[in-house]
């Protein structure tokens, strides 16, 4: 198993270097990192440029200026942002943490409501309540994040505080403006429409896979075994059933962190909450190469993390399978 | 002399309608798909205003639903009723001309990697992996400019804004989890019986993959399909939401653009801005999710409805 994971953290390297390299490329042809750095500094001096070129790899040939970014990358030399000359990993730092702050609440609030759904579901298959459940899980998929986040916004803030006064929950930003400190209880209400608004994603894929596996599990044979020993019903499920279960969903959960960064890039976005997405939407908007640098190998190497977590935990919930 | 015996013949064409119209959801989608296809096709007749046209002269904007303007009007007094037909009849464009161009690309790639194998199939799937590994909003954001950079290929894809540009860059890269569905299917298919039977007999590749492959793997591709066309119609959407959208030409709208228009309206409190494309948007997505889950069951005999 240690040997598995030391091989997998060892192929990890080149991987992301390669895709960093193609990131590289994509950024450079797509963005035009020299051109957005003119745009914003229109008088700055050709010495400036230059400085500015070498500090970020913009060498004409991709391979050396790849090579170049990779130095300073790695000697943490990073280059300042194009736009207000900021420090990157400050920002990213506290993007990341926000972003990391929301995705686990939600993360949390959706894989055990969406859990506990599936297997509510799965245990009538065919019934109202089965019914019930896929029906909603179809609507949560069919209604992306921001048309929720809209009607979220519109519903607990605009027209609450039309009816009643004051607004139920706040829809922008970790704290009201201005806000100094650290005040977890006003954090908190900032964070329960975005979370919901994620949360909602989560869920609805998450009760469907839940469902499909129990089914799975419970028309097979060693439940049947385990019945004919004589353990009781409820043992059967939870010992056998749901441990079974939840492998394939565990696997999927490690593969999704994907799809749920993406939900979150959307959700931030509208709520001016500061974490990943709404650094991205920005930095990409501005063409900011030195900010959009840093971010891409954060999440590649997110992605990458999980694959390994996904795959050592199949093997850690499944005896059957052994990783060489 | 037993004529009495009479064993009812269901064709499997058959028994896939049945399969397909025991899905209530489905049955009431297509109704309501096909009343707004109606709707948009015939949308000379049935929208009320130009695309472009003011409901009444000034003062005229953000005025509530009412009799002149069921939907209501927007920021420059046009009616929303008439701009939802209009920008549905641009989503729905894109939506099946992107969908059937990258399930395609997907099936022609995913079979090929699936029945050859080898070398080709690898670099399919790691190519699959590295797109599927970055959240696909930047995928496509990144994507984006890196194809509208390219000069050769302007006059082929056209502008960076356009409806034309929207499509080819759906259908360029939306064929991965097409691909990985039929490769998969392919490579289950490929080691069943009566395809090694066909192979004895001396049938040729071709004609495996024509009369065999193809046909057994009709069901898939169908939902994927189904599903890609609602992913075209969301991408377009999110990409209208923060900007990158088409920006038809003539004022022309979609869907994207007005649920986009729908995030100013929110701190204003004109719900009707919000609520109306954003409900246009669920029905269509939904309805598009629940035909495509009656497909699958109706084309997987294994899979039973209610077990």
């Amino acid at each position: 198993m240690l040997r598995y994971v030391l091989r997998r953290l060892a192929w990890a390297v080149p991987t992301l270097l390669f895709i960093t390299f193609l990131v590289y490329i994509a950024l450079r042809t797509g963005t035009d990192p020299v051109a957005s750095y003119k745009r914003v500094n229109a008088r700055a001096t050709p010495a400036k440029i230059q400085q500015y070129i070498d500090a970020n790899g913009l060498d004409p040939n991709y391979v050396r200026g790849y090579f170049r970014w990779l130095g300073n990358f790695l000697t943490f030399d990073w280059p300042r942002s194009i736009k207000g000359s900021r420090e990157v990993w400050p920002a990213l730092k506290d993007a990341l943490a926000n972003t990391v702050r929301l995705g686990i609440a939600a993360s949390a609030v959706g894989i055990v409501v969406g859990l506990m759904l599936g297997v509510f579901a799965a245990l009538r298959p065919g019934g109202r309540r089965d019914v019930a459940v896929n029906t909603a899980a179809f609507v949560g998929i069919s209604v992306p994040p921001y048309v929720s986040a809209i009607l979220f916004q519109l519903l607990f803030a605009v027209y609450w505080s039309r009816w009643f006064g004051s607004t139920l929950f706040p829809t922008a930003g970790v704290y009201p403006p201005g806000h100094t400190g650290f005040d977890p209880l006003l954090m908190a209400k900032h964070m329960v429409l975005p979370t919901f608004v994620v949360a909602i994603q989560i869920i609805a894929v998450y009760s469907r896979y839940m469902r499909s596996s129990l089914l799975d599990v419970l028309s097979s044979e060693y439940m049947r075994t385990a019945r004919s020993k004589g353990i009781s019903e409820r043992r059967v499920l939870f010992k056998h059933g749901l441990r079974n279960a939840l492998i394939p969903v565990v696997t999927i959960a490690a593969l999704d962190v994907g799809a749920i960064v993406g939900g979150l890039i959307i959700t931030e976005n509208i709520f001016s909450y500061p974490g990943m997405g709404m650094y991205f939407l920005t930095a990409f908007g501005d063409g900011d190469f030195p900010l959009l640098m840093p971010w891409m190998v954060l999440i590649v190497f997110s992605t990458l993390m999980f694959n390994l977590l996904a795959d050592i935990s199949y093997a850690w919930l499944d005896p059957r399978i052994r990783l060489e | 002399m037993s004529d009495d015996i009479t064993l009812p013949t269901i064709s499997p064409r058959r028994m896939a309608y049945n399969r397909f119209v025991s899905h209530k959801a489905a049955v009431v989608s297509v109704f309501v798909l096909g009343i707004l296809i109606v709707f948009v096709a015939l949308s000379p007749f049935t929208a009320r205003y130009g695309v472009n046209e003011a409901v009444q002269a000034p003062p005229n904007y953000f005025l509530t639903p009412r009799a002149n303007a069921w939907l209501g009007t927007d920021d420059i007094g046009r009616d929303l009723y008439s701009r939802l037909i209009y920008g549905v009849r641009v989503s729905l464009v894109i939506g099946l001309f992107s969908a059937i161009i990258s399930v395609a690309l997907g099936c022609l790639i995913g079979a090929v990697a699936g029945f050859r194998g080898g070398r080709f199939d690898d670099v399919v799937m790691r190519v699959t992996d590295l797109f599927l590994a970055f959240p696909f909003l930047v995928t496509l954001l990144v994507m984006r400019n890196v194809l509208g950079s390219i000069e050769w290929l302007r006059p082929i894809i056209g502008e960076l804004s356009s409806v034309r540009f929207i499509i080819v860059l759906f259908a360029v890269f939306g064929w991965m989890g097409v691909a990985r569905i039929v490769r998969g299917q392919v490579l289950a298919l490929k080691e069943r019986e009566f395809i090694e039977a066909a192979r004895a007999v001396g049938a040729s590749r071709w004609y495996i993959v024509r009369r065999h492959l193809l046909p057994n793997s009709v069901g898939p591709i169908m939902v994927s399909l189904t599903f890609s066309v609602v992913s075209a119609i969301i991408s377009e959407a999110t990409l209208a939401f923060f900007g990158y959208g088409p920006q038809a030409g003539d004022g022309a709208t979609s869907l994207g653009i007005l649920v986009g228009a729908a995030k100013s309206a929110v701190n204003p409190g004109f719900w009707w801005l919000a609520v109306f494309p954003c409900l246009t948007l669920v029905v269509i997505a939904l309805s598009i999710n629940f035909i495509g889950d009656a497909l699958r069951d109706a084309t997987d005999p294994r899979m039973q409805k209610d077990s």
